[in-house]
């Protein structure tokens, strides 16, 4: 066959034919059409659906030739298929919540893209096109579907922001807006109790319309002129040190543009987070530490060719013995992986004395947990483009979560002064902490700067897994010393941390899994040593939860061993010990504030009781007519700290501007990976001035035109960026006041901003009416704030090691299939303290996607790696949850504001993910006596368990 | 790595043969090509030249009733299987096995025959059409047409009998008369691969308390997909009592080859699944005979 004809979107288009071409490059390449996604290439994700011939199918699958002859639509012709073919009455059309803006120009969406908008399903978007499609082809074969239906229909369109239950609330209230011509029901949503005009309402995103409409770009949607496309050649070796390198064949290769090689960097060869010990290319003699180390980069003029040449480079190393464990790494004999051993940093916690708090116990409880390494499974994979401007400088596109860290890095490789190098912040398709490490920024830098022409770099999934940080696999002694009474008398940790080949945020993440491996408890006598070591694994850093979800499912799973020993109630355990305000944590802190623990585990207990119906939720009970399947629940508190802390300053800027067209627009370089700070942004923005958020505008992670928010981690974005914004919009609004003070001579205090106009002395000044009278007045509009957070100490010295906690409790029912050692989570009670709930809608799909991935992380997620090689290197090997495994999630904010966080707000980013894992682990326990120590949990295990040691 | 060169999508039997026959080496067959497309994008399968789709191919599409046979030609989508009247009818431990395999996107392309021809142990479709006594029809552009026993097909672990110049054509079962049912059961686990640790299908005849006739399909119980003949014969006559159905497991344990797959599941957890699995799809067979 040598031409395709096909309608997309209802319109006709023939194309040659094009070799092994699949109907996601036809559509993405040759058509623009780039809101359908490609996410993995392997039929897993479900980002790539389309509907050919009313059918959905994975157009990454699919050979373009086949769809000859067919209808296709995609994402970008879901809202002309509403407007074409389904709106009967112009009633209909009218209710749905009217037109939205896109792209300067109003649209009527289908109700589907509608009420993902209202509800909140979309966050980071990536999977997005996906979910609508395939909820698009359900919906027309079956305009009333049940939630079973709905989650059969979306069994493999994942979701890694894991707004599942949302999205299924979503569906349902198209489905029944679709089929009565009603409006889209409202999501039911728990609003904060302290009333503000915008803060703690529901407001929704101010990139939902671009979301749903296939029309936000993300970086691989991005072209430029003459652009070359790059691929890495991969050590592929473990460990090892490179002996010969030939480049010659691949550079030979008609289509290649360069190929460079260690020798080619201008600057520094080493990157890092922290600890510059990562080459951007390793060279002739140095040494390979992990299977992703890159040896050479090519730049050519199609993806194709890149690949090709890579596999044309020879490369041979001389092997050298593997380390692939962290208590293998600290044996003395064990290879030395770097100059300075392979012992990155031992991490101490002490507080009190150890042997008075043993001696002072009636009981004595020790025992080792192990926890798997994960991997983040953004569902966009990385990219990175740079782009060589005439006047010296260079652009680079990417997706990261530390824009100004990524300058940094690449200008000391380039050898050049930062501010040569412009990072254009692009949308992500989720990060969780694995976009804050260099991908292919540096690569694809010096591949511009040497061909002069603007270079691609996609990672495709295999890439993206074998080469990105992970989450730290720990090995976690617990020996933990209590009265009689419950009352804690010592707890002593010992943790090891795989950190892998480099040390990226390693030492920071295992400093917050010892701080937090004693639990949210106050006890008088604390001692914790961790050992983060280097090993020839991939590297490991940041991963929402950040050390504490590993420290949590060991400490936690302990309090459930100790209150079975002491015969005590488990909940009642965690209550009497919990934190509370007066406390002093295992650093020496002494919590002033916002210690809304108790409450989290009085609510979640309440909700427990309520829902099982008994007052002995602990208590295994077989499903009536099934007696092999038995249920019980289980119950998991935590603590997580909001920011930086240890003495890092902790810094954010943000600078808000009026228009004359009464559009403020707010600027910082923080990061949006799909977990709502633009939201956030405007709604502190909008409440400041009393104006509508919809003419709040946010601009993010661009390195020239926003001032520096820090790294997007630690769940500190809604409080310093958070604060920035807010006192950056508190002075815009005095010097508008005072401008309008002084015109119509009134006292400042006589002035009153409401739902966007001023009101002076019986005057009503629009917003964009102050600006133009400002700059009259020779003053420009806007306003640069850059907050620094209370100060924090190091850990070590006592006093403050962070500036807030977020607490949380929750509670898990499971019920396991003691035939076969199967299990599902039936349903998760989530009780978060939060500070102040700023925005409701993003907050609950923060706690879904928090107690999915915690979920993930007990049932389904292990990033397997022996000697060195990655066995799950593809995501159809590493599976993360999807919509069929969701339970029901019942989301409690509890909120004790904290004095400096905005409005009493604090991060929540990760705690929502913490105490999933135990509560899972322990519900099992108790249903079937089978207790879990080391991740994930192994259904044959659990079966051999139960059938030889009988609870 | 281009996927293809060339690809070309026939419209009868006849003209597949011959693009077979005739097309630059190496040629391949394609159905859906869910797993195949990605065996190559993966280095998983040696590179093709030709990819010889078999989705257009009009005698490969029908469901239907072939005298005393259903019919279903191997390029039907799984989804369609699903939603047949004549499949649920006739051979419902098909369309439940169908119904497990892969996600709705994955089962609106690929195919049944595409799930056989790949000739794994463990395939869900293929099990079920093991338990259903189907026949295999394949097209030979040397040998024309014929009817082989599904069984027949399977050399071994991603080997099949099926020549290169040879098409799997459609599957022949024959129609369910009163008393006889079938059903399908698998177990899974949420880590790793999305491929059963266990599966089973069992079709039966019913003459009022006693099994008259039995098929029971398990994988991977070897190499190849496999019946338990052994139990099957330790049922057939028997009231499907505790005892009878211990009795014939016994037998199915000491024929059956289960393996240990690392990371997946042990040959004994495998023993003790298959155990589960008898009783229940037995069960729901039975139950379904009446």
């Amino acid at each position: 066959m040598n031409e395709i004809t096909l309608t997309v979107n209802g319109k006709k288009h023939t194309l040659p034919a094009k070799p092994g071409e699949m109907l996601a490059a036809l559509l993405r390449e040759r058509l623009n059409l780039t809101g359908t996604k490609i996410g993995c290439e392997e039929a897993e994700c479900g980002s790539c659906t389309v509907l050919v011939d009313g059918e959905p199918v994975l157009s990454c699958v699919y050979p373009a030739v086949r769809a000859d002859g067919k209808e296709i639509v995609t994402i970008e012709g879901l809202a002309a298929e509403f407007t074409a073919k389904s709106a009967k009455n112009a009633k209909q059309e009218l209710n749905l919540g009217g037109l939205r803006e896109l792209s300067g120009s109003k649209v009527q969406l289908h109700p589907l893209q509608e009420a993902f908008i209202q509800h909140g399903a979309v966050q980071c978007g990536f999977c997005i096109p996906g979910q609508l499609m395939t909820a698009y082809a359900l919906l027309k074969r079956n305009p009333d579907p049940s939630r079973e239906e709905i989650r059969y229909a979306l069994k493999d369109t994942l979701c890694r922001c894991a707004g599942y239950p949302t999205i299924e609330n979503s569906i349902l209230a198209a489905a029944q807006s679709l089929r009565t011509g009603d409006p889209i029901a409202p999501p039911k949503i728990q609003l904060s109790a302290e009333k503000h005009q915008v803060i703690g309402q529901v407001v929704t995103r101010p990139d939902a319309v671009e979301k749903v409409t296939g029309q936000a770009k993300f970086s691989d949607d991005i072209k430029f002129d003459g652009m070359l496309y790059a691929a890495v050649k991969r050590a592929g070796i473990p460990h090892g040190i490179l002996r010969r390198l030939d480049i010659s064949k691949a550079r030979a290769l008609p289509g290649v543009v360069t190929v460079l090689t260690a020798e080619d960097i201008p600057g520094e060869h080493n990157h890092g987070l922290v600890v510059y010990d990562w080459p951007a290319i390793v060279g002739l003699n140095e040494r390979v530490r992990y299977v992703g180390d890159s040896v050479a980069i090519v730049a050519a003029e199609t993806q194709e060719i890149a690949e090709q040449a890579v596999r044309l480079i020879e490369a041979e190393f001389e092997l050298q013995p593997v380390v692939s464990n962290p208590v293998q790494a600290r044996q003395p004999e064990s290879p030395s992986l770097h100059e300075s051993g392979n012992l990155l940093k031992h991490i101490k916690v002490r507080k009190g004395n150890m042997e008075q708090g043993f001696a002072d116990a009636d009981v004595i409880m020790e025992h080792t947990f192990h926890t798997a390494t994960t991997d983040h499974a953004f569902l966009e994979p990385e990219c990175s483009i740079a782009v060589p401007l005439p006047n010296g400088r260079m652009e680079i596109y990417v997706g990261s979560q530390i824009p100004y860290e990524d300058r940094q890095q690449v200008a000391r490789v380039l050898d050049w002064p930062e501010d040569r190098i412009r990072i254009v912040g692009q949308l992500m398709g989720g990060g969780f902490g694995g976009k804050e490490d260099i991908a292919g920024q540096i690569h694809a830098a010096m591949l511009a700067n040497v061909t002069g022409r603007p270079v691609k770099l996609l990672f495709d999934r295999h890439e993206s897994l074998l080469v990105h940080p992970k989450r730290h696999a720990t090995q976690i002694k617990v020996k933990v010393g209590a009265k009689k009474n419950g009352c804690l008398t010592a707890v002593e940790t010992e943790l090891y941390g795989d950190t892998g080949a480099y040390a990226s945020l390693g030492d920071k993440v295992m400093t917050r899994a010892t701080t937090h491996s004693a639990g949210p408890y106050e006890i008088p006598h604390v001692r914790a040593d961790c050992y983060a070591m280097y090993t020839n694994n991939p590297p490991a850093g940041a991963f929402r939860g950040f050390g504490v979800t590993q420290s949590a499912f060991a400490v936690e799973s302990m309090m459930d061993m100790l209150a079975e020993k002491l015969d005590i109630d488990p909940v009642e355990l965690r209550r009497m010990n919990a934190l509370h305000v007066g406390s002093v944590t295992n650093t020496g802190q002494v919590l002033r504030d916002s210690v809304g623990l108790t409450e989290c585990i009085d609510k979640v207990e309440a909700e427990m009781i309520r829902l099982s119906g008994t007052n002995d939720p602990f208590k295994p009970r077989p499903v009536a007519g099934a007696p092999h399947l038995v249920r019980a629940w289980g119950f998991a508190a935590g603590y997580k700290n909001t920011g930086l802390g240890g003495g890092a300053p902790d810094k954010a800027g943000a600078e808000v501007e009026l228009y004359t067209d009464g559009v403020v627009e707010v600027r910082t370089s923080s990061a949006e990976l799909g977990q709502g700070l633009v939201t956030v942004l405007r709604m502190i923005v909008a409440e400041e001035l009393s104006m509508p958020p919809e003419k709040v505008r946010v601009l993010v992670m661009d390195t020239d035109l926003t001032p520096d928010g820090g790294p997007t981690t630690a769940s500190r974005q809604t409080y310093v960026t958070g604060n920035a914004a807010r006192m950056a919009t508190q002075t815009l609004r005095a010097a508008m006041t005072s401008t309008l003070a002084e015109k119509y001579d009134q006292p400042p205090e006589k002035i009153r901003y409401i739902e966007g106009l001023a009101y002076v002395d019986g005057h009503i000044v629009s917003m964009g009416d102050i600006a133009v009278e400002m700059k009259k007045g020779g003053q420009e509009p806007r306003a640069l704030y850059e907050y620094w957070a209370p100060e924090t100490k190091p850990l070590g010295e006592g006093g403050d090691m962070h500036f807030a906690f977020a607490f949380a409790a929750q509670a898990a029912e499971v019920e396991v299939n003691t035939n076969t050692g199967e299990m599902r989570v039936l349903n998760v009670i989530a009780a978060n303290d939060v500070g102040r709930i700023v925005n409701p809608l993003g907050l609950e799909g923060q706690v879904e996607g928090g107690v999915m991935m915690g979920l993930g992380n007990a049932l389904t997620e292990n990033f397997i790696v022996e000697e060195g090689r990655v066995v799950t290197d593809r995501l159809a090997r590493y599976r993360i949850p999807g919509i069929e495994m969701t339970p029901n999630i019942i989301p409690i904010m509890v909120e004790h504001p904290t004095k400096d966080g905005p409005y009493g707000a604090k991060g929540v980013g990760e705690i929502v993910s913490i105490p999933t894992t135990p509560a899972i682990t322990n519900a099992i326990y108790n249903a079937v006596g089978v207790r879990v120590d080391s991740l994930p949990v192994d259904q044959e295990q659990i079966l051999w368990g139960l059938k030889y040691s009988p609870k | 790595m281009t996927r293809w060169q060339q690809y070309l999508q026939p419209k009868t039997v006849t003209e597949a043969l011959d693009a077979l026959a005739h097309s630059p080496e190496p040629t391949l067959l394609i159905a859906g090509g869910t797993d195949l497309l990605l065996d190559l994008d993966q280095g998983r399968h040696p590179p093709v030249h030709t990819l010889v789709d078999v989705n257009s191919i009009r005698e490969m599409q029908p469901i239907e009733i072939h005298g005393s046979e259903l019919f279903i030609g191997a390029s039907v989508p799984h989804s369609k299987i699903v939603a047949s009247s004549l499949v649920a009818d006739h051979a419902q431990a098909l369309a439940e096995a169908c119904n497990l395999i892969g996600g709705p996107q994955v089962r609106n392309v690929a195919t049944l025959g595409g799930n056989v021809a790949h000739a794994l142990p463990a395939a869900d479709g293929t099990i079920a059409l093991m338990a259903l006594n189907a026949q295999a029809e394949i097209a030979s552009s040397t040998k024309g047409i014929r009817q082989i026993p599904l069984s027949e097909i399977f050399l071994g672990p991603g080997k099949s009998t099926l020549a290169k110049d040879e098409l799997l054509v459609g599957f022949h079962l024959p129609l369910k008369n009163k008393n006889q049912a079938s059903a399908f059961k698998r177990i899974m686990r949420p880590q790793g691969v999305a491929l059963p640790i266990i599966n089973m299908a069992i079709w039966l005849e019913r003459d009022k308390d006693q099994i008259a006739d039995v098929r029971v399909a398990v994988g991977p119980a070897g190499p190849k997909p496999w019946r338990a003949l052994s139990a099957e014969s330790g049922l057939r006559g028997q009231h499907p009592d505790n005892k009878t159905a211990t009795r014939a497991l016994e037998l199915l344990l000491s024929d059956a080859q289960f393996r240990t797959s690392p990371r997946r599941a042990s040959a004994d957890y495998r023993r003790h699944l298959v155990s589960v699995l008898f009783k229940d799809t037995l069960q729901a067979a039975w139950n379904r005979a009446l």
